[in-house]
């Protein structure tokens, strides 16, 4: 579960949002602009609010009134950002055992071969990231996401720096990940027709405001 | 003419030790320092910056004065640290290493500070994201994608700590055996008659040395870059 309720204050751009969402992937939908990606690093404590609260699996992370704010590398968390940032220096198993090691968690092979067959980056696992295309750095950036066995995955336009082919390339994999991992998901997009194949429920944005919220069926009804 | 005396060798080994002690001392430091230059926004930053680059722009022999004056044994930081821990600066070699790692640490500082700051921080926040407390980003991010700068930056400050000379002599003096580095031994040599063939060796010697670290410094940075880079 996942309850936001926040103003933040940016330059002359002002976000408010308020939403509680259940789904398993609620899709953040919005023009660029209309403050999906401040949004999503507010959830991911990357920014701070200057007023509200937000609650993950019922845990507190936010809370202005009550002084809380959850450092981002204690919120347990994935972030899937649209640059995969994967670490130049390390090798792709390397890259994809990052989270595991900063968390303290014990390995877990059964865990890493299901991430790696879901996301068929098995042949990779020695390269560098320097040697993959675009759709490939950004499956093992999911990948490397989920391994870190986050309760809240966030994924900020995952296809926005993608050609339509490596797009069509990577959905699947995505609808894998939402019927087959496990963990919820918020999903930033400004692309509807990505969001019906993928989103349980939608927040609908513009120019800071949430103008719509419910299922997917509110795409169509033109927020 | 290329028979070493042992007074050379002793010159020779001195500087090496000196400079080794400097650098690797004042590396940490140096990387402290860098990372608050590059990262950080306090109160007083440019005088702190303007202090570190003070042994640039200052006369060495000033620099070696000031050393004196806080160092030496009656000196503020030098008489207490005589007193209560037992560490004397004043005409030893660790007082060398001392002004060595001093006049070398706005060189040393430098390549570091940029490097920090060419580190993409969204690779930064991305590692926070998957549970890197704020120390650990700095140690299996930042610094890892740093190293060509820190190497740059100990090889180009080894190499100013084995050539110093006027923070040296004016605040350790020229004393064979334990402060007489190589450069403070041409210094002597070429006061001397019949100390030019000496004096050359050695200058032959400190060539080879200077040279020697601008290469291994070019080898450090080429292949740290070409690892960072996912070849």
């Amino acid at each position: 579960m996942l309850r936001v309720d926040i103003q933040k204050q940016l330059g002359e751009f002002s976000l408010t949002a308020s939403f509680t969402s259940e789904g398993r992937v609620t899709g953040l939908f919005g023009a660029s602009g209309s403050g999906k990606t401040s949004l999503i690093n507010t959830i991911a404590g990357l920014l701070r609010p200057d007023r509200g609260s937000i609650v993950i699996d019922g845990e507190t992370v936010d809370d202005t009134a009550a002084g809380i704010h959850v450092p981002t590398w204690r919120r347990r968390i994935g972030y899937v950002f649209q640059d995969a940032r994967l670490f130049p220096h390390l090798d792709i198993r390397q890259n994809l055992g990052y989270g595991r090691r900063m968390n303290g968690l014990t390995e877990d092979p059964a865990q890493h071969k299901r991430v790696v067959d879901l996301l068929d980056i098995g042949a990779l696992l020695d390269r560098r990231p320097g040697k993959l295309s675009g759709g490939e750095r950004q499956r093992v950036a999911l990948g490397r996401a989920l391994l870190s066995k986050p309760r809240l995955l966030l994924l900020d336009e995952p296809l926005g720096a993608l050609d339509e082919s490596r797009k069509l390339e990577i959905l699947p994999y995505l609808v894998r990940l939402r019927d087959e991992a496990g963990v919820p998901m918020v999903y930033v997009s400004h692309d509807a027709a990505e969001l019906r194949q993928l989103a349980t429920q939608i927040v609908m944005l513009r120019r800071g405001q949430v103008t719509a919220f419910g299922g997917v069926k509110v795409l169509t009804a033109g927020g | 003419m290329f028979e070493i005396s042992p007074t050379e060798w002793t010159a020779i080994l001195l500087s090496l030790r000196v400079a080794v002690i400097a650098t690797l001392v004042a590396t940490p430091f140096g990387i402290a320092l860098a990372w608050l230059l590059a990262r950080r926004d306090f109160w007083g930053k440019s005088l702190l910056d303007a202090v570190v680059h003070l042994p640039l722009v200052l006369p060495p022999v000033v620099t070696g004065y000031l050393l004196l004056l806080t160092f030496g044994k009656r000196g503020l930081v030098g008489g207490w640290l005589a007193d209560h821990l037992g560490i004397v600066f004043a005409f030893r070699w660790t007082g060398a290493a001392l002004a060595c790692g001093v006049m070398s640490f706005p060189l040393l500082v430098r390549p570091i500070r940029l490097s920090i700051e060419a580190v993409d921080r969204r690779l930064e926040q991305a590692a926070e994201t998957l549970g890197a407390a704020p120390w650990r980003v700095f140690a299996t991010v930042t610094l890892p994608l740093a190293l060509p700068g820190v190497l740059a930056g100990m090889v180009l400050g080894f190499a100013k700590a084995i050539g110093e000379f006027g923070a040296t002599i004016t605040f350790v003096s020229n004393i064979p055996g334990e402060t007489q580095t190589i450069s403070s031994a041409i210094y002597s040599l070429i006061q001397t008659p019949d100390g030019d063939t000496a004096a050359a060796r050695l200058v032959i010697i400190s060539v080879v040395l200077a040279v020697g670290a601008l290469i291994a410094a070019e080898v450090f940075a080429r292949r740290a870059t070409a690892r960072l880079h996912g070849h």
